[in-house]
C-alpha cells in the first residue's frame, strides 16, 4: 500500500545503542542529500517529527481558512471577492495536500483532525488573532503569507520526499497570495484617510504576530534543533524571521506605513534591522490555547464536523448499497 | 449528534494521478478521501485540477497498490546498474555513419 | 412582438440580465458561507469551486448589462449600490443555506434550470448572452453533476440523510414556480430570444426527473404559492445577505477597493 507505511516501527523497541546508531546514520544521509520515501526503513523519532511537523502544518492550513473566511462574505468589490476566495480555497487545498502527505507516514487523517478538535494539536499561533477590519485580509497576504512563503521555501528541498512534493505545489500556488495581499493594501492607501487609518491599525495589530510566526528564539526552541538535524528545517527561527524583517521595511515603506516598532533601525555593521523585543509571553499563552481566539476557530470546526457526520455516514452507506446493488 | 465523530467510517483513500496534457503519461498527485470511485474522480477535478493542471484523472483505491518492499531494493534494483550494453552510450559507431 | 420599441426592449433585456446576474451573484454568496465548514475538506474546496464559478457568471453579465444601462459605470455600483426592491435574481437564490441536504437540493434545482436557460439562450439573437450561456453552461453542468450525485447519495444513503433531503424539498419546491411562473420579461423578449416558459419548464421537469427516480422521491406536485423576486419583491432574506454584503461600499463612500 503506498500510503500506509509503519504503523509501528519494527525497530523501536531496540536497545538504545542501536537506535541512536540509526539515527546518526540517517542524519548523515540526510545531510548527504538523501530523500526519505514513505516505505523506507525510517527511525520512530523521525517519523514522529515529520508527523508533528506535517500535521501541525496542515491544521494551520484549515484553521487559516477562518479569519480570511470572516469576510468573504463583505468583500468590497466583486475582484476582490473572487480573489479572497479562490485564495481561502488555496488554503483547503493545501491543508488537504499536506494531510495527504502525513497519511503516507502510516495516520489517518480523521485522527489527526480529531486530535486538532480536541484540543491536542497545535497550529500557527497567528490565526487566533481576529481579523476586524478589511485591510486586515491584505495585512494577512502581505505580513503572514509573507512570513509563512518564507518559512516554506525552504521545505520544498526537505528530506522527506512526500512533505517535499506537497510543498512545492504549495510554494507555486502561494508565491501571489502576498502580492495580492500588498495590492490591496497599497490601493486602500490611495483612498480616503478612513482607509489609510484602517490600513495602519491593521499594519499595528498583526506586525508582532507575524514574527512571533518564525516560532521561539533559537535558545528556546525545543523543536527547532531536532527538526534541522533530520532535514525537515532547513534554516533556524531567528535567521529567518531576520531576513523577513530585512525585506519587510523598504515594502511598509513604499507602502506608507508605520511599523510599530519605535526600535526598528539599519545596524550598518551586522548589516541587518534591529527590532525591539517579542513578547514572548503572549507567543506562548497564544500558542497554548489563551489567544483571543482559540476557542472560536476551534469551536467552529467542531462544529462543522459535528454537523457533516450525518453527511459522510449517508454518503459511506450509498456507497455500500450501490457495491452491493 | 454524536459526540466523537470518529464513530463515523473514515472515506476511503484514494491515490489520485494526473494526465497534465495529451502525449503525456499520468502522473501520481497525491491522494484525498472519498466515499466511492465517482466521488473521487470529481473531488480529484475539484482539489488537483484547480488550476487547469490536467485533461484526464486516474483514482485507485490506496488498498489495490501493491508496492515494492524497500528492504527488497538491493535485490530489486542493485542488479540492473552494470547492465550499461542496455543503454545505447555504450555502444561505438565507426564516425560518419548516421541515421543509427 | 415586434411592436415593440428600441427602448422597451433594451429595458427588458436589461432587466434580464440583472436577473440572471443578481441570481447568480446571490447564489454564490450563498455557497461562500460554506468556505471553511463544509462536512468534509474535498467538499469545502468543490463548494469553493461552484462559488467561484458562479460569481465568475454574475460579473460577466454584469458588465454587460453595464454596457445596456449606460448610467452604471460598473459591476461593483451594481452588485453593493442597489437596493434589494432593486435585485431581481429567483428568491430560491437567497433562501437560506440550512443543513448540508438543503443546500444540496436548492443548488440542484437551481442549476437545473439555470442550464434548461442557457441551454435555450443558445437558441437566442443576443451575441453576448450567447457566449455567457456558453461559457456558464460548462460550468452549470459541472454542478449539476455534483449536486445530482449528493442529491442521490442523501436520499438513498440513511434513514437521517433521507429525512433531511424530503424536508428541504418540502421547503424549496414552492419555489421552483417562479422560474415559470407569470414572465413579462422573457416574453417581451420573445422575438429575440426565442424562449417559451412552456418548454423551459418542460426541459426541467425532464432534467430533474431521472435524479429523483435514482434518488427513489417523488415529484412534488405544486402548490398556490409564487414567489416574486424576479420583479424585486423578495423573501426577508434578502435585506440582511445585501446588508452584509453591502456594508463597506455603503460605510465608506469613495473609497478605493
Amino acid at each position: 500500500m503506498y500510503t500506509q507505511s509503519l504503523d509501528t516501527d519494527p525497530l523501536a523497541n531496540d536497545p538504545k545503542e542501536v537506535s541512536d546508531k540509526r539515527e546518526l546514520e540517517l542524519k548523515k544521509r540526510i545531510s548527504e542529500g538523501y530523500v526519505v520515501e514513505p516505505r523506507d526503513d525510517m527511525p520512530e523519532r523521525y517519523r514522529k517529527t515529520l508527523i508533528r511537523q506535517m500535521s501541525q502544518h496542515a491544521h494551520s492550513e484549515v484553521v487559516g481558512m477562518l479569519p480570511e473566511g470572516n469576510w468573504i462574505l463583505r468583500a468590497p468589490t466583486l475582484k476582490r471577492k473572487s480573489i479572497l476566495l479562490a485564495k481561502v480555497q488555496d488554503e483547503a487545498g493545501h491543508g488537504l495536500y499536506l494531510y495527504s502527505a502525513t497519511e503516507t507516514l502510516g495516520v489517518s487523517r480523521d485522527a489527526l483532525y480529531e486530535d486538532l478538535l480536541q484540543g491536542r494539536a497545535k497550529y500557527s499561533s497567528i490565526f487566533n488573532y481576529p481579523t476586524l477590519n478589511w485591510a486586515d485580509v491584505g495585512v494577512i497576504g502581505w505580513l503572514v503569507d509573507g512570513a509563512a512563503i518564507m518559512n516554506q521555501i525552504p521545505l520544498t528541498q526537505c528530506s522527506y520526499g512526500p512533505y517535499a512534493r506537497a510543498m512545492v505545489r504549495i510554494c507555486k500556488e502561494e508565491s501571489f497570495h502576498q502580492r495580492q495581499g500588498f495590492d490591496l493594501l497599497n490601493e486602500m492607501m490611495q483612498g480616503t484617510q478612513k482607509q489609510k487609518d484602517m490600513v495602519q491599525d491593521a499594519v499595528d495589530r498583526w506586525w508582532w504576530p507575524a514574527l512571533m510566526m518564525f516560532g521561539p528564539e533559537d535558545s528556546d526552541s525545543i523543536h527547532s534543533e531536532e527538526s534541522k538535524a533530520w532535514g525537515i528545517k532547513k534554516k533556524t527561527n531567528d535567521e529567518l524571521r531576520q531576513t523577513f524583517i530585512d525585506v519587510t521595511v523598504p515594502q511598509a515603506e513604499t507602502l506608507g506605513v508605520t511599523l510599530p516598532d519605535p526600535q526598528l533601525k539599519w545596524n550598518e555593521t551586522r548589516e541587518h534591522y534591529d527590532f525591539g523585543k517579542i513578547d514572548w509571553n503572549e507567543f506562548w499563552r497564544v500558542v497554548s490555547g489563551s489567544g483571543p481566539c482559540n476557542k472560536d476557530r476551534i469551536g467552529v470546526k467542531k462544529k462543522a464536523w459535528e454537523e457533516g457526520a450525518w453527511v459522510r455516514e449517508a454518503a459511506m452507506a450509498h456507497a455500500m448499497k450501490s457495491k452491493g446493488r | 449528534m454524536k459526540d466523537n465523530s470518529l464513530d463515523v467510517m473514515e472515506m476511503p483513500l484514494f491515490e489520485v494521478f494526473i494526465r497534465s496534457a495529451n502525449g503525456l503519461e499520468h502522473r501520481h498527485v497525491g491522494s484525498l478521501h472519498a466515499a466511492d470511485a465517482e466521488m473521487a474522480i470529481t473531488n480529484a477535478r475539484d482539489v488537483y485540477v484547480r488550476r487547469n493542471e490536467g485533461v484526464s484523472i486516474w483514482v485507485v483505491p490506496s488498498e489495490s497498490i501493491t508496492a515494492s518492499d524497500p528492504a527488497d531494493k538491493e535485490m530489486l534494483f542493485e542488479p540492473m546498474k552494470d547492465k550499461i550494453y542496455r543503454h545505447p552510450t555504450f555502444y561505438n559507431l565507426p564516425e560518419g555513419v548516421q541515421n543509427i | 412582438m415586434t411592436t415593440i420599441t428600441d427602448t422597451s426592449k433594451s429595458s427588458y433585456l436589461f432587466s434580464l440580465t440583472i436577473r440572471l446576474a443578481d441570481s447568480a451573484l446571490i447564489a454564490s454568496q450563498r455557497m461562500s458561507q460554506w468556505c471553511g465548514i463544509a462536512p468534509t475538506l474535498e467538499e469545502d474546496i468543490a463548494l469553493t469551486n461552484v462559488a467561484l464559478d458562479l460569481l465568475g457568471q454574475a460579473r460577466h453579465l454584469f458588465s454587460y448589462a453595464v454596457d445596456l444601462d449606460g448610467c452604471r459605470k460598473d459591476e461593483d455600483q451594481l452588485a453593493f449600490l442597489r437596493d434589494p426592491h432593486q435585485y431581481l435574481n429567483y428568491t430560491i437564490a437567497e433562501l437560506p443555506n440550512g443543513d448540508f441536504a438543503q443546500s444540496c437540493t436548492k443548488s440542484f434545482l437551481f442549476s437545473t434550470f439555470s442550464q434548461c436557460l442557457w441551454v435555450s439562450l443558445l437558441d437566442g439573437e443576443d451575441s453576448t448572452l450567447r457566449d455567457i450561456a456558453a461559457k456558464s453552461l460548462k460550468e452549470t453542468d459541472y454542478h449539476i453533476e455534483h449536486f445530482s450525485r449528493w442529491f442521490v447519495r442523501l436520499g438513498d444513503g440513511t434513514d437521517v440523510s433521507r429525512q433531511k433531503i424530503l424536508k428541504s424539498i418540502d421547503y424549496l419546491w414552492p419555489y421552483t414556480a417562479e422560474f415559470f411562473g407569470n414572465d413579462r420579461t422573457l416574453s417581451n423578449l420573445e422575438g429575440l430570444l426565442h424562449i417559451n416558459t412552456g418548454k423551459l419548464q418542460a426541459d426541467w421537469v425532464n432534467a430533474i426527473e431521472d435524479v429523483f427516480t435514482e434518488a427513489g422521491i417523488d415529484l412534488p406536485s405544486d402548490s398556490d404559492f409564487m414567489s416574486t423576486g424576479k420583479y424585486g419583491v423578495h423573501s426577508e432574506h434578502l435585506g440582511h445577505i445585501l446588508a452584509e454584503m453591502q456594508y463597506l461600499q455603503r460605510s465608506y463612500p469613495g473609497g478605493r477597493w
